[in-house]
């Protein structure tokens, strides 16, 4: 029966299966944010630290022509690229530098709001520390073993790497007569019907039919059946459309 | 309440909200949302209501990230520096920079300690130098502050219309060894302890070697001028390093974590003033302290009163209550 899977009573609840973060807003709302972890955001530094040679390549080329006065531009151009181009971006591009915004990443708050300057500042001021002895050493293992993948900037200034959200579609659930289930469902089982049904696209017909056909005994249908009876069961639990 | 019912009712409503969040989102006519706020919680609940009635993960999904981009804009942090530069630069720079009077000692206490103490060592024991700088460097820093040469800075054949490109190397060059001291304080404190002993050394140095060979009168009377901010800067910036350790070390009450964040944000806005310091010292530097036609003099009164200025700022400004804010 499907009950055995609940967990036993007091049990203290699992850790999520994925890396997903909670913040708890003043309305009691639970908002899961998604960290990215070590590879993707080594990707959007590398993606950055591209651009941002090119920019000075490009530069110090038209620079060169205007002599002194180019050079004391120069100057100035690579300590604002070097120090402040990550910065600059973040607080005014939403959280995403070029890199970051390429991979899909943004930077927030660790209560999920847009980082600001000071944060931004701290943040990027202190990956100096971050690059110590050589190649990103401490920041990497401070992002490794963090449950939210922070460096130790994002440690100091409190901010977070996180996936920025992809517009969703709305999913097309398959043609089915709406039926009522035999028995009353608990909210977990309610979603993962609908889970199964709104996902049905994405999976093969074998497998649609393999997975539901673990439900086949419970549902009293056979095997072959299963699949009908679960859309059915989820087309009368959306209600009639 | 069916999935669908729900939705179809609720429709309308998410879409004006979702048009709300754009036009927030891109920052134009946040004057007609006054209704944000109530929409935003009604939200809330249609999504709280959605989670409770086990609707499918789309509506659940979609409302959440609707949820979460009105939550970034309801609490979103409104800069607070950004509002208030003139009351920061008044009143609250020299307040903080009093509040933190230990590490600001401390910090003081290495960098002008080693400084003045291995200029003096360099200047009874003269051949101490070549120990700390290497030959060729020393003897370019002499052919820099030679009194004969009648040109003053870090570049030997300086003009006055190269005030520009020093200005940009200063800039770049103290503001980044300003940040270097900063960050480092991370590592327990060590790191800006050791950038501040490491630049008290260099610059004693050769500020003692200079005077020894009788290089005096052209190498203080250039950098007594921007030194008042430059150095105090340095040395503000690593009592904001070791503040940061500091909070490692002795969190106190709180867990190590939150001691640092704490900490940090305060730290990070003495580093705003010492930018702003090192910004007026590199201005100093290019235009005033290169030039050649001010008698020594002038210079040594213009940098005492420099000094007294900074002093003056750091110590007593923003005492009154009902400073000019």
């Amino acid at each position: 029966m499907l009950e055995t899977t609940a967990l036993p009573r007091k049990a203290t609840l699992a850790p999520p299966l994925d890396t997903r973060y909670q913040v708890e807003t003043p309305e009691g709302i639970d908002l899961p944010l998604r960290p990215a972890g070590l590879m993707v955001r080594a990707l959007a530094f590398t993606i950055d630290l591209g651009l941002r040679g090119l920019i000075l390549g490009l530069l110090f080329m038209v620079l060169a022509f205007l002599g002194k006065l180019g050079a004391g531009l120069g100057s100035i151009l690579l300590f604002v690229v070097s120090w402040w181009y990550m910065v600059l971006f973040e607080v005014l591009n939403q959280g995403r530098s070029p890199g970051k915004q390429w991979m899909g990443l943004r930077v927030v708050h660790d209560d999920g709001t847009p980082i600001g300057w000071s944060a931004s500042l701290l943040r990027n001021l202190l990956r100096f520390v971050d690059m110590l002895p050589f190649g990103y050493f401490l920041g990497a293992i401070s992002c490794l073993q963090h449950p939210t993948f922070k460096r130790l900037g994002d440690l100091a200034a409190g901010t977070l790497v996180i996936y920025r959200e992809q517009p969703l579609t709305r999913p097309q659930l398959p043609d089915a007569p709406p039926r009522r289930a035999a028995f009353a469902l608990t909210l977990t089982e309610q979603r993962a019907i609908l889970g199964f049904a709104e996902r049905q696209g994405e999976l093969s017909e074998a497998r649609a039919g393999e997975l539901a056909s673990i439900l086949a005994q419970p549902l009293h249908v056979s095997a072959p059946q299963a699949v009908a009876e679960l859309n059915g069961i989820a087309r009368g639990l959306l209600g009639p459309t | 309440m069916k999935q669908s019912l729900f939705e179809s009712r609720h429709k309308t409503e998410w879409e004006q909200f979702a048009l709300m969040l754009e036009r927030l989102e891109r920052g134009k006519e946040t004057s007609r949302v006054a209704s944000f706020p109530s929409d935003y919680r009604r939200l809330c609940q249609h999504l709280a209501l959605a989670q409770e009635r086990g609707y499918s993960s789309f509506l659940v999904d979609s409302l959440q990230q609707q949820v979460l981009r009105g939550h970034q804009q309801l609490y979103r942090h409104r800069s607070w520096l950004r509002a208030n530069v003139l009351s920061f630069i008044l009143a609250d720079f020299p307040r903080l920079v009093r509040e933190q009077w230990p590490f600001v000692l401390a910090a003081s206490l290495i960098f002008f300690g080693s400084l003045i103490g291995i200029g003096l060592l360099v200047y009874l024991f003269p051949e101490l130098v070549y120990n700390l700088i290497p030959a060729e460097q020393v003897s370019e820093m002499q052919s820099m502050y030679d009194p004969v040469a009648g040109h003053l800075g870090r570049l030997a054949e300086r003009a006055a219309s190269e005030d520009w490109e020093m200005f940009g190397y200063y800039i770049m060059h103290n503001i980044g060894i300003a940040f270097q001291t900063f960050a480092s304080g991370l590592l327990f404190g060590l790191g800006s302890a050791f950038f501040l002993f490491f630049n008290g050394l260099m610059i004693g140095a050769v500020a003692g070697h200079l005077t020894h060979i009788g290089y005096g009168q052209t190498f203080w009377s250039f950098v007594i001028g921007h030194g008042a901010f430059e150095l105090s800067a340095i040395a503000l910036a690593g009592a904001a390093g070791l503040q940061l350790g500091w909070a490692l070390i002795a969190p106190g009450r709180l867990p190590r974590a939150e001691a640092l964040r704490v900490a940090a944000s305060k730290s990070v806005l003495l580093i705003c003033g010492v930018m702003l310091f090192l910004l007026i010292a590199a201005f100093i530097e290019a235009y005033w302290s290169s030039r050649t036609g001010v008698t020594p003099l002038t210079k040594y009164l213009v940098g005492a009163a420099l000094w007294v200025l900074v002093a003056t700022y750091l110590l007593f400004a923003g005492r009154t209550r009902h400073a000019p804010e």
